[in-house]
């Protein structure tokens, strides 16, 4: 097997061996904010999610590739995310669901990336120093070093507007159920409109769209996706969600949750490292009971900023505020991934309670 | 939720010897669960009849009672301590068979005492296979279509509905005892009677077979709030049809994608809830057919299991502690993660490595056993490895089975493999046997595709894949050429890739044609050296406070400085018969006495079943193969360590993980070897050497001497004459040991042993490893001594163990009994004399062992009364009987030994309160060696120089008698108390068998014997009820009526005493053995045994049943009713 030498160069000076994988990047450098994700199943769910536009996923699992890719686990049509970084790429799939190969997929989706990586000396690195942008690529070291120290992070950038919708479709309910779902496109993940779509009729939108032509849909509750990036940089949805909220039941998930939150007066934080994984446990307050979640975010919503809300989830391992709900309008939002996708299933059920919520509401 | 307060005392039952489907995982589990319920302010009873173990260390619970884990006893055990609750989920199949007899039979309930964990009802749910596959269907899970039997004619209607190919498991039986494939109507019929005479409820199970499945094993935990987490997946390389216990198996699971992952977790947790598992761990199997995805439910454990433990190690998730914790009421969110300390145990382990876990099997030691491997488990052990990828991982855990494999071949012991062509290759990886991985990497590197091999074998093409990739690495190597100037060659580049497909500098040296220690020193050069990384739960997601390490080969090491005096460790690898548990409680011990005095610890051992792996068992702990590249990168980095933080590396300790680190010894620096010097060690394994020193000393020894080839056996033995003892040097558990009582056996003794019989691939013989013969004393008593001796030179007597089995049987084998029962002080007085002389003359500092032989003076005394002490030989290290002895005296002589080997006197340690003296009450102490005869129903039940037992027990009670009925009832031979033995015996045993034959007669028993038996019995005096012939017809025998097989097999008789004949053809005896076996009627193969039976019978009959607790024996030696009789020496 041949393979061609790659480096990845922090925004520190931090400087990672490997192999090219996937798309020849054009100069042969490529770059992004690097986060890590722990989990152990599900990388093209992971790197086919909108929510990760901008970034460099390093998987902390070390075979990465092993059962393929098929269209069916896809969350978004295109890919965004900055690129890949794996201490190994399978060199042959294997389970009867695949269709293609990661390496295939990753360079038709133009993503390049490195392996060979000592992937857990960059994921103690970005722990103990935080996410960080920098460059990766076959280019000499000093043109990996020169984009690296340029490369922008997530902060401040709205990447919102890059990944949302530019038309709005239509998904039939798959239950027969007659309720009328607006889903609001931040970079919208497949898994939630299938969740979305035993609930009723689902409309997904463009970002843009406004509070009136989303009323004018009547629709029975409205939801607010996923999506990349910086809250605090993405300009008109904290609006749109202040105008709809009392008068439509809404539930968020993740940036649609910051949204909820900004749309409140809620103020956000970047958390050192985020989290990206499939295994953090989160507290239902009203049940007790804890729940494994998928998780991936790298800002969170403070609490104390935000009134008029219940705390509904907690983080069990860092304490943040995984779900509130507000005391004044039907609406509610939850920071980690109910739909899965992948992940563990036990917390779909918000998605029967954000029917109830809507129903409450007719 | 916090801990119940309505508990005060908890009964823990313990899963009793090491056997096939149970071994020291359930120590690692029980020891867990003791320490955390006594953290938690809980009064623990422990009852577990195994000695060797850890728990039932005095230390780790108020009452520990080594006793036997029958009903009855435990009841008495109930009684006595009072206990709220029984906790039988960390005990194995043994604890949940005996929870449910005490459950069933209203034990429990009549005291008002709780099963916690699981209740009877669950647990009956996940046992019973019909009922657990009726839950599974309830709730929406796919279960291969299968029907209970109890009679050959249901068993036969319901093959009719299923069709062939099936399964058949009998029902209540652990590690799948009794369980086989039929694919055709013989098989079938053969299959489904033994598995009816297995069960002990008679029923069989006949399910669909889906062999060549895949098999996935989730590791679930639930807690009383319903939480439920998945601590581990595990995906076998080894597709389904081979037990998994005996399959190669890999965390995490490597091709599922995460759909198919959560589909699993999700009906795994649907099985625990509708299973009724309350709290704690479970396990649940799962098959996937690799065409369709269609998922099937196999089974599910209801407790922590061996699978459980391999998680624990794997993750860094401590699932015993937990489950102790659950079952008193804790739920995940209130107890914290360990390793990280920050994060809370409600969560899901991710890791960055590959784990590759592989068993090893004991064929060889089973002359006549098929190496199979099938549906019922035969491992007896296995190692595990951690690698950052899969073909690492796999190398490394190849390497440590310590089987003279460097890896996936690229070795010597290719060359056999490579032989063979590779349609009859193809051909023979079909079945699976413990060698097939190596010919699956011989086909691969051949250029056979991996779309055939997996045709052949269905090992998934992913994993053979990754074979692949080390085969062409080995082949992009080789094209380098050979020769020293090869290295040079080799930038950093070329070794990193070698190195990180997992292989050895052994491998390199033996691909490149340069020695191990060139490789090291070129790879080191070129700046390719090992790094360590750490198991913490969370991939690095937090900082992780528990220095668990692996050895791996990426940019940075994780080890941190240290600026303590510390010591490193060496345990004792996977488990085997002759090296098992006793050795890793003796590192555990050492580790523990070094802590408490201040050393930081450093334990390097690579099997997952043992509490020495646990991460908080040692300061540090390297889970690395114990191979000379494996041990020396540990000590480097641990003397870097030192160097960076102030600290010092005092030594290494070898002597306490039996032969495995004794081996290493000649390779590591000497001045780092800590106690007795490995110039001493090699001195008393070196023949000529010895010899002299015995002669110095005075000590008579056996005729003998050594040879390398059978030229040098044959003139030796003439010398000596027959019969003689023929052993390899360096071995453990008397592999290849052999009695020889002519030319002929002398031969074919000799074909075992050279290069080409079962020892060749152990590394066979050599000049620096001759075998050893010497003349064998017949009639004699063999006497084992522990003692210590520290470097002022003072000895301290540990234990002095009389063998009930006379000399020939393996130490390992025989019963023996503390204090020694037929030993006069005279005879006492010379062994104690030669086991100082000996530890002197070889500068012990720390354990030695010393084996003699008292030959009987005259033909008519009792053996070893005034008889002449012989010695046989001498290891410098802790041996097998250790833990025993400890548990007899009450003395920690492994702690006081580690003390010692790092320069504390014995008389600072008796100044200190941890040498203190043995306990001197009347109690009498008995440990029996459990066989795994019922596993291999086609090898002979037979006793010899090799040792075959997988563990031990102890029976410890106020008479000789009582200790030795105990004994037999722990080890499983529940002792008839009425009824028929039958005595078939050698010549020179009639002798002692008529004296057993005797007392049973006066116990009321009836006496059959065979004709000549009977003849000898009749012509003393004995009345004999019937005489049978054997099976084949001798002169004497009777003409008509019952031979001795069918007397057997018709439950006639309720106990065989049958000993070999010392020459000629064993088949007669062995067919008789094979009929007691079969009919599961007790056995005994010498008459010693008989004779100690027929006496333990004499007082179980008349007395009461008393149980005590080690702590009461030792606080208050003359406590307790102890009327003891025949105690002492005498």
């Amino acid at each position: 097997m041949s393979t061609t030498e790659a480096a990845i160069v922090l925004a520190d000076g931090t400087t990672f061996e490997g192999e090219a994988i996937g798309a020849d990047l054009p100069g042969g450098v490529a770059v992004g904010e690097f986060v890590f994700n722990t989990v152990m199943t599900g990388y093209q769910e992971v790197v086919s999610d909108p929510s990760y536009a901008g970034q460099v996923i390093t998987f902390t699992s070390t075979h990465i590739g092993n059962y393929g890719v098929t269209p069916a686990d896809d969350e978004a049509p295109t890919v965004h995310c900055a690129g890949v970084v794996v201490r190994d790429l399978a060199r042959r799939r294997s389970n009867q669901r695949a269709t293609g190969d990661l390496d295939d997929y990753l360079r038709s989706h133009g993503v390049g990336g490195v392996a060979g990586v000592d992937t857990r000396r960059l994921t103690r690195h970005l722990r103990d120093h935080g996410a960080m942008p920098g460059a990766f690529g076959t280019a000499a070291e000093q043109d990996l070093r020169a984009a690296a120290a340029t490369a922008q992070g997530t902060d401040g950038q709205d990447l919102v507007a890059r990944v949302t919708a530019v038309t709005t479709t239509v998904h039939p309910s798959t239950t027969g159920a007659n309720r009328r779902i607006v889903a609001l496109d931040l970079g919208i993940k497949s898994t939630i409109v299938r969740q979305l779509v035993q609930l009723g009729e689902v409309h997904v939108v463009p970002a843009s769209t406004t509070v009136e032509d989303v009323l004018s849909l009547a629709p029975d509750g409205v939801f607010l996706s996923n999506g990349p990036g910086d809250p605090g940089a993405v300009a008109g949805v904290p609006d749109t969600v202040a105008g709809l909220l009392g008068e439509v039941p809404i539930f968020g998930i993740c940036m649609g949750h910051q949204m909820l939150a900004t749309a409140l007066g809620g103020t956000t934080h970047k958390l050192p490292f985020g989290h990206h994984g499939g295994n953090h446990p989160v507290r239902d307050i009203s049940t007790g009971r804890v729940e494994i979640t998928s998780q991936n975010h790298n800002y969170c919503v403070d609490p104390e900023s935000l009134e008029g809300i219940e705390v509904t989830h907690e983080n069990l391992n860092d304490g943040t505020l995984e779900g509130f709900r507000s005391l004044r309008a039907p609406a509610f939002g939850i920071q980690y991934h109910p739909e899965a996708g992948p992940g563990p299933h036990e917390s779909r059920y918000l998605f029967a309670r954000f029917a109830e919520l809507m129903d409450a509401g007719r | 939720m916090p801990r119940r307060t309505d508990l005060e005392t908890i009964l823990i039952i313990g899963s009793g010897p090491i056997v096939i489907g149970q071994a020291c995982e359930f120590d690692y589990s029980g020891t867990q669960a003791c320490r955390v319920l006594r953290e938690e302010g809980y009064r623990v009873v422990l009852a577990n009849s195994n000695p060797a173990t850890i728990m039932t260390d005095p230390d780790f619970a108020d009452a520990t009672y080594v006793e036997p884990l029958v009903p009855e006893v435990l009841e008495r055990i109930l009684d006595e301590e009072r206990p709220d609750a029984v906790l039988p989920t960390l005990g194995g199949q043994t604890a949940l068979n005996l929870a449910m007899d005490l459950s069933e039979s209203g034990a429990l309930e009549s005291r008002g005492i709780e099963l916690i964990g699981a209740k009877a009802e669950a647990i009956a749910t996940a046992e019973d296979r019909e009922r657990f596959k009726q839950a599974m269907v309830e709730i929406g899970l796919a279960v291969p279509a299968s029907g209970t039997a109890h009679t050959m004619d249901e068993a036969r209607a319901v093959v009719g509905e299923i069709g062939l190919p099936v399964v058949v498991r009998p029902a209540y039986i652990l590690g799948g005892r009794g369980t086989g494939i039929a694919s055709t109507p013989e098989e079938f019929e053969h299959i489904a009677s033994r598995g009816l005479a297995a069960s002990p409820i008679s029923e069989i199970l006949i399910e669909r077979s889906i062999a060549g499945w895949k098999e996935f094993e989730l590791e679930v935990m639930r807690d009383r709030a319903d939480n439920c987490v998945i601590i581990c997946s595990i995906e076998n390389v080894d597709a389904m049809g081979v037990h998994t216990g005996d399959s190669i198996t890999v965390a995490p699971a490597q091709t599922l994608s995460d759909v198919e992952y959560q589909q699993m977790r999700d009906a795994a947790f649907a099985c625990i809830r509708r299973v009724g598992v309350e709290t704690g761990g479970s396990n649940v199997q799962f098959a996937v057919d690799p065409r369709t995805g269609d998922q099937v439910v196999i089974e599910m454990n209801p407790r922590v299991s061996r699978s459980s433990a391999l998680a624990s190690k794997a993750t860094g998730f401590p699932i015993a502690k937990i489950a102790a914790k659950l079952a008193v009421g804790y739920t995940l969110d209130e107890i914290p993660n360990d390793i990280t300390r920050v994060t809370p145990a409600s969560f899901e382990p991710v890791i960055d490595y590959v784990v590759t876990k592989i068993p090893r099997w004991a064929f060889e030691k089973l002359p006549g056993a098929d190496p199979r491997l099938g549906t019922q488990m035969q491992s007896v052990g296995e190692a595990m490895a951690i690698g950052r990828t899969f073909p690492e991982s796999l190398q490394k855990a190849l390497r440590s089975l310590e089987q003279g494999r460097g890896g996936l071949n690229a070795d010597p012991g290719e060359v056999a493999v490579d032989a063979v062509e590779t349609e009859r290759l193809l051909d023979e990886v079909t079945i699976a046997r413990p060698d097939r991985i190596f010919a699956l990497e011989s086909l691969l590197r051949r250029g056979v595709s991996v779309e055939r091999v997996h045709e052949a074998t269905g090992v998934d093409p992913w994993f053979l894949d990754q074979m692949l990739a080390i085969s062409e690495e080995r082949a992009a190597l080789q094209a380098h050429g050979t020769g020293e100037h090869v290295l040079t060659r080799l930038t950093r580049t070329d070794w990193r890739r070698a190195k990180r497909l997992g292989f050895g500098d052994a491998q390199l040296a033996w691909l490149l044609g340069v020695d191990e220690s060139a490789v090291r020193a070129a790879r080191l050069a070129a700046g390719v050296e090992v790094t360590y990384k750490t198991v913490d739960t969370c991939a690095a997601e937090f900082e992780a406070s528990t220095p668990y390490h692996y050895g791996t080969y990426e940019d940075t090491s994780e080890v941190e400085p240290s600026g303590r005096d510390k010591v490193v460790i060496l345990g004792s690898g996977p488990n085997r018969i002759g090296q098992g548990i006793e050795f890793d409680y003796c590192c555990v011990h050492a580790c523990f006495a070094l802590a408490d005095a201040g050393y930081e610890t450093v334990m390097v051992n690579c099997n997952p079943e043992t509490v020495s792996t646990d991460y908080d068992t040692s300061d540090r702990l390297y889970f690395e193969p114990l191979s000379v590249e494996g041990v020396l990168n540990v000590i480097d980095a641990e003397q870097r360590s030192a160097e960076a933080g102030g600290g010092r590396l005092v030594g290494v300790v070898v002597a306490l993980g039996g032969q495995t680190p004794l081996k290493l010894a000649g390779s590591l620096p000497p001045e780092l070897v800590l106690g007795t010097p490995p110039a001493s060690i090699d001195l008393a394994e070196d023949r000529d050497r010895w010899n002299s020193l015995c002669a110095r000393l005075e000590i008579p020894q056996p005729a003998g001497g050594t040879a390398t080839t059978l030229e040098q056996a044959r003139v030796i033995v003439e010398r000596i004459g027959f019969p003689a003892l023929v052993r390899p040097s360096y071995v453990l558990g008397g592999r290849a040991m052999e009695i020889v009582y002519d030319a002929e056996g002398l031969e074919s003794a000799w074909a075992a042993i050279a290069a080409d019989g079962s020892l060749g691939r152990e590394g066979g013989l050599a000049a620096e490893r001759p075998v050893l013969i010497d003349r064998f004393l017949e009639d004699a008593t063999e006497v084992d001594v522990d003692a210590i001796r520290d470097h002022t030179g003072e000895v301290v007597i540990g234990g002095i163990m009389e063998h009930v089995e006379e000399a020939g049987v393996h130490s390992g084998d025989s019963a023996c009994v503390i204090p020694p029962v037929g030993l006069s002080p005279e005879t006492i007085a010379v062994i104690e004399g030669h086991t100082r002389s000996i530890a002197e003359a070889l500068g012990v500092e720390g354990l030695i062992n010393v084996q003699f032989a008292v030959k009987r003076v005259g033909a008519d005394g009792p053996a070893g009364s005034g008889g002449q002490v012989f010695v046989i030989e001498a290891n410098p290290r802790a041996s097998r009987t250790v833990p025993f002895v400890a548990k007899a005296t009450g003395v920690p002589l492994v702690k006081v030994a580690a003390r010692v080997m790092c320069g504390a006197t014995l008389a600072e340690l008796r100044a200190e309160g941890l040498l203190v003296e043995p306990s001197a009450g009347s109690h009498v102490a008995v440990k029996e060696a459990v066989l795994p005869w019922s596993r291999f129903p086609d090898v002979d039940a037979l006793l010899g120089p090799e040792m075959r037992s997988t563990g031990e027990v102890m029976g410890i009670d106020r008479s000789f008698g009582l200790a030795f009925a105990k004994s037999q009832l722990a080890a499983g031979d529940r002792m008839p108390q009425s009824g028929t033995v039958f005595f078939s015996l050698a010549d020179r045993d009639k002798h002692v068998g008529l004296e057993a034959a005797r007392r049973f007669a006066a116990l009321g028993f009836g006496i059959v014997a065979t004709a000549g038996t009977a003849a000898y019995f009749q012509r003393e005096g004995l009345e004999v009820a019937e005489v049978v012939a054997k099976l084949q017809r001798a002169e004497g025998d009777p003409e008509d009526g019952l031979d001795g097989v069918e007397l057997i097999e018709g439950g006639r008789v309720d106990l065989v005493v049958n000993s070999p004949r010392g020459r000629g053809p064993r088949a007669d005896g062995a067919h008789l053995r094979g009929a007691a076996g079969r009919a599961g009627i007790p056995l005994l193969t010498t008459a010693a045994a008989a004779s100690a039976a027929a006496n333990g019978l004499a007082e179980w009959i008349t007395e009461d049943l008393q149980v005590r607790s080690l702590q009461s024996y030792h606080r208050d030696p003359m406590g307790g009713s102890g009327t003891g009789s025949g105690t002492g020496s005498g």
